[in-house]
């Protein structure tokens, strides 16, 4: 069985803010719930699934089913870190094509900015207890940041990609940022003023680094008949791939995410190739992140990612691969320190022609989200969607 | 340059299944798990083989020679550290710290060797510094 076709993206909302000190967790997934429904037509008591992952408050799905009311008959808590919610767009699709489900609601919310958390910076336990790799790592001293710049020193190393290359994606989403009226970074930056800014953790300097923000999103995904009688355009998911990828028992290999592996499975589901795509959202934790897993979804040969992001090649308007139009987790909002949700975001507001028309890809028809949940380092969730217009 | 001995580590949890490599730990022996069904040496350490799911392992004792496959020095720490990817000359390669060392004279490839640090009510940690 095959989700292409089977489901519809029908509604979707981002939190506008970017700091939420006096709104609770909870209020933000309701918030940002409200907001999907409105937007596809629909009301609370349409949905009858109900996706969330880590971020949710209390244990799975229950307690927000239960702040919002909700009566489902099919949940999915499926947890792979901020890339879980485009891994919810492919799953609430197969629930959906097995009649388990007809209108699925998918929310993120969080608030670290709120918190004070030091996102990248402060290694962390998970507490409880341990899992099995943490004796093996935590006393090090792991954190958000140097494992991605461990990806980053070896590529450089294989393939000689520069930091230079790397700035190009943070400046190619600051120029799509400056006309995003919620982005929380919103000025153009150049490859020397990321270059320049502080060194975090080699080689990553500050503007490699996203955002950390407060806030959260939401989508529904819809059966097809429920999305034919809506007033908005229609978003068909064709193809949806996932794959956790992980040092693989000590046969580490950096250079490589499981991008590789869930791209290859969307792009056989939905009978496309990357050449096909007009759009593409990509994850952006790091601009490490996208350089990889832009090549391991077949964008660029392997070691070439540096040249297809430089030179603004990534700007829309001038460059030939648009990407995060909305100013990404690097310049916009990475809400929870999640950012797959506004991936599918972006890319449903660009197949519907919404997007900022000063970013807008022209006949936009065809997009790709993809998020890498996790640890690029250690290991992590690598999820793909293909998305087209009707 | 800064150092562990600057930098509190924590204590490793522990556990019924990896009590024999922290016990070799504290007297400066690194072990590996090696499977005898296939062969294959793996890192972290676990009973049952992550490649042929054979429950036939065994502990080796590694020679604590190695390489750097990647590293990373987290600048924006109190203490300035070195995270580090070490390939073993067992073949696994391992998540660590590179110590005692100018930080800004490392490189991928480098040849490195085994050295222990205390931690903060714990077993020591295995690290490495520049061969």
């Amino acid at each position: 069985m095959s989700i292409k076709g089977k489901a519809y993206i029908a509604g979707i909302y981002e939190h506008p803010t970017r700091l939420a000190k006096d709104i609770s967790l909870a209020q933000i997934h309701a918030q940002v719930a409200k907001g999907a429904l409105d937007d596809a037509g629909l009301s609370k008591d349409d949905v009858d699934g109900y996706f969330c992952a880590g971020d949710a408050p209390g244990l799975g799905p229950m307690s927000m089913v239960e702040y919002m009311g909700l009566k489902p008959r099919h949940v999915d808590s499926t947890d792979t870190g901020g890339s879980s919610y485009v891994l919810h767009v492919g799953h609430a699709a197969e629930a959906i094509a097995a009649g388990k489900c007809k209108v699925a609601l998918i929310t993120l919310a969080g608030r670290p900015r709120a918190e004070g958390m030091a996102t990248g910076t402060v290694p962390r336990s998970r507490g409880g207890t341990p899992t099995p790799d943490e004796p093996f790592e935590f006393p090090y001293g792991p954190t958000v940041v140097n494992m991605y710049a461990m990806c980053a020193m070896r590529h450089m190393h294989e393939f000689g990609t520069t930091a230079e290359q790397l700035a190009w994606i943070k400046v190619a989403a600051s120029h799509h940022a400056q006309y995003n009226e919620h982005a929380l970074l919103r000025d153009v930056v150049t490859v020397e003023e990321v270059v320049n800014s502080p060194m975090i953790s080699d080689p990553l300097h500050r503007l490699d680094c996203c955002v950390i923000t407060d806030g959260g999103g939401a989508i529904v995904v819809a059966a097809p008949e429920i999305a034919a009688k809506l007033k908005r355009p229609k978003v068909k998911l064709i193809g949806a791939g996932e794959f956790v990828k992980t040092q693989m028992g000590g046969k580490v290999d950096l250079t490589y995410s499981g991008a590789r592996f869930s791209g290859a499975a969307a792009f056989a589901e939905a009978g496309v190739k990357p050449s096909d795509i007009k759009y593409v959202s990509i994850y952006d934790s790091f601009t490490i992140t996208v350089l990889m897993q832009l090549e391991d979804l077949g964008f660029a040969e392997k070691g070439k990612g540096g040249k297809l992001v430089a030179d603004g090649n990534l700007i829309a308007g001038t460059g030939k691969l648009p990407f995060n139009t909305d100013g990404g987790g690097l310049c916009s909002n990475h809400p929870g320190n999640r950012g797959g949700l506004t991936k599918v975001l972006e890319a449903v507001r660009q197949l519907r022609g919404e997007a900022h028309p000063k970013v807008q890809v022209k006949n936009c028809d065809l997009a790709l989200a993809h998020g890498t949940g996790g640890s690029l380092g250690l290991r992590h969730g690598s999820t793909t969607v293909i998305l087209e217009r009707e | 340059m800064a150092d562990t001995k600057e930098r509190k580590l924590p204590a490793p949890a522990v556990s019924a299944e990896t009590q024999a490599y922290w016990d070799a730990a504290a007297k400066g022996k690194l072990l590996v798990r090696k499977c005898t069904s296939c062969g294959e040496a793996h890192h972290y350490p676990r009973t049952i083989c992550p490649f042929c799911f054979s429950d036939k392992t065994e502990w080796i004792e590694a020679s604590g020679k190695g390489t750097i496959y990647s590293y990373s020095v987290m600048r924006r720490a109190p203490v300035p550290y070195a995270m580090a990817y070490v390939t073993l000359a067992e073949g696994p390669r391992m998540v660590t710290n590179i110590v005692d060392c100018d930080f800004d004279k490392l490189k991928c490839e480098q040849p490195v060797k085994l050295v222990f640090k205390p931690t903060d009510g714990g077993p020591p940690l295995p690290m490495f510094t520049p061969a």
